[in-house]
């Protein structure tokens, strides 16, 4: 294949195609294909072990694929590494570590590289700008440690954004906050996508939250995925061929909650309603 | 009564046991210390902790040997760093079983090889020497490798300052940024072995530890920038052994002609530096950033 460092503007930035990767002899991801222009956000949905985290680190290219092809701006992977920004899940700082939040966002320049900790200036500009980008600036001179995980959370998406890539990824960036922090996470994220035109890929276990800026979903149900719009994904007959059983969606007030129809297995069903099941069987087994 | 307080410098510094248990001393300092700020900000003081002891089989097998005690503690530290990162220092809980196993065998190794150093050689006070230290019985022809060791691994911190700096902050965002983790991680295993081979032969391999965790404990107490952190803990460490082995030469004047041992000293010195910090910090705050809280108005996005 010719080289193809400029890519024309039609291209993808993100394009997956028939993406598979086995982990300790299980399939994860299977057949996964994705295509994301610049300035989309789109959510990736699944419950836990549905292959979230999995796939975001076959972007990153610290995952061996299977099958398949992922690339970035019509390059590989490792090539382009420097156009993808990374949050990972379970941020929390020790309160020990001596860094402050402009620390953590210089470190995001300066962190690859090997030599003297000096030319500090060069990288100064850069960080007030990915500071201000996602409201950090009020404890951009405070200890890690100490802040709340909204604002960890920030001071993470600062350290990604330092670097300007076209493509943020971030994994579970939704757990563990309250409400308000929840929402005006939500609205720092599309306002990266409308504003400074980032392509964002967000997992969450709920997609609720995110409704508001989503553009598109992904659907990861045991390393299957349902690709599109909301509408287009979030439906009873889409979703019950991924879970390979009928689910209901209700819908209240623009929300969704996708349900069974059905108990997983028919000996659930007898048993509700009665206290205990009956000992003597399973005494046996 | 007053020969025991004044210090009779001269005499101090033209003894040769001195001078040589000055510079591994120092020199075990600056290394423990800016291995020890790394080692707390990993979590890994138990594996720290456990790489000192069990630097002892080799100190042991030294005696047995009869090579010089050096290559004996950094070659047991080393096997022990080798097999810690094969292991993989992953889960927290994972990793503190298996260190704690690993350590016990060492451990249990060490008896066996100084119980055959006792008996088969003439090496009578190897027990006290390998746990306890022999910081002033150290040949003098040591100091220059133990110095170029120590330029070497200094060298090492300060370039590859940035990157340890971030995979201690969260090894994730390092991976993300191609940082070769796995390499890394190898190669400060690799000097914190030689961390716990150099202050085994200073304060012993029992107490290589507090070296290692006591003036590095103290500085992230105190420090508010990342580079402060090592620079602090490096003067506390230096600080702790040159004082440790003025009062233990000086101890000579205070017990009637013994002088207690210098490891004691050098310990009770870091105890004190970590107690002190930990004070410091209840009653002026720490870190000066820490008790500014942000302004309320802009707080009220994400608090």
């Amino acid at each position: 294949m010719p080289s193809s460092s400029t890519p024309a503007p039609t291209e993808p930035l993100l394009q997956i195609e028939n993406l598979g990767v086995r982990l300790g002899g299980r399939q994860v991801l299977e057949g996964l294909d994705l295509s994301l222009e610049s300035g989309v956000l789109c959510g990736l949905i699944g419950e836990n072990g549905a292959g979230k985290t999995t796939l975001l680190r076959s972007i990153l290219g610290l995952q061996r694929i299977a099958s398949g092809t992922i690339r970035l701006a019509g390059g590989s992977v490792g090539k382009a590494r420097d156009l993808v920004g990374y949050v990972p899940q379970k941020i929390a700082f020790d309160p020990q570590l001596p860094l402050r939040t402009r620390d953590l966002v210089e470190l995001g320049l300066s962190g690859r590289h090997f030599g003297l900790p000096w030319r500090r200036r060069r990288y100064q500009a850069a960080t007030k700008a990915a500071l201000a980008a996602v409201g950090a600036e009020h404890f951009a001179d405070q200890r890690l440690g100490r802040l709340s995980g909204g604002q960890q959370q920030r001071a993470v998406i600062a350290h990604a954004l330092v670097r300007e890539p076209r493509l943020l990824l971030l994994d579970e960036p939704l757990a563990n906050l309250d409400f308000r922090s929840t929402t005006s996470l939500v609205q720092l994220l599309g306002t990266l996508v409308r504003e400074h035109g980032l392509t964002v890929l967000v997992t969450a276990h709920d997609m609720n939250p995110l409704l508001p800026v989503l553009d598109r979903l992904v659907y990861l149900v045991g390393g299957r995925a349902a690709t599109g719009t909301v509408d287009e994904v979030v439906r009873p007959d889409v979703l019950s061929g991924l879970y390979g059983y009928p689910v209901t969606v209700l819908r209240h007030h623009g929300r969704f909650l996708v349900l069974p129809d059905a108990p997983d297995g028919p000996g659930e069903m007898r048993h509700a309603g009665t206290e205990l099941p009956p000992p003597s069987p399973r005494e046996e087994a | 009564m007053l020969q025991a307080l004044a210090v009779d410098w001269s005499a101090f510094f033209a003894d040769s046991a001195v001078q040589t248990a000055l510079v591994i001393g120092v020199c075990a300092a600056l290394i423990n210390a800016s291995l020890g700020v790394f080692t707390l900000l990993r979590g890994h003081a138990f594996a720290g902790h456990a790489l000192g002891d069990i630097s002892s089989a080799g100190g042991a097998a030294s005696f047995l040997l009869g090579i010089s005690a050096l290559w004996g503690f950094l070659g047991m530290a080393w096997a022990a760093a080798l097999a810690m990162a094969w292991l993989g220092l992953r889960e927290a809980r994972e990793r503190d079983l298996a260190t704690g196993i690993v350590l016990g065998a060492g451990l249990g190794l060490t008896a066996l090889l100084l119980y055959l150093a006792m008996t088969t050689t003439s090496a009578s006070g190897s027990t006290v020497t390998v746990l306890f230290g022999s910081l002033f019985a150290l040949p003098p022809s040591l100091a220059p490798v133990v110095l170029l060791l120590t330029f070497g691994t200094l060298c090492v911190i300060v370039l590859g300052y940035r990157p340890l700096l971030l995979i201690a902050a969260d090894a994730d965002l390092a991976r993300a940024q191609g940082i070769p983790v796995a390499l890394l991680e190898l190669v400060y295993l690799l000097l914190l072995g030689l961390a716990a081979a150099i202050s085994a032969m200073t304060v012993g391999a029992i107490l290589a530890t507090a070296l290692l965790l006591g003036p590095a404990g103290a500085a992230l107490q105190l420090a508010t920038r990342p580079v402060w952190a090592f620079l602090l803990a490096a003067l506390l460490a230096v600080l702790a052994v040159v004082l440790g082995i003025l009062l233990s030469w000086q101890s000579y004047y205070w017990f009637s002609g013994t002088s207690w041992p210098v490891s004691f000293f050098i310990v009770l010195l870091t105890l004190l530096e970590y107690l002190g910090a930990g004070l410091w910090t209840a009653f002026w705050g720490g870190s000066t950033w820490t008790t500014a809280a942000p302004p309320p108005s802009a707080c009220a996005e994400d608090c």
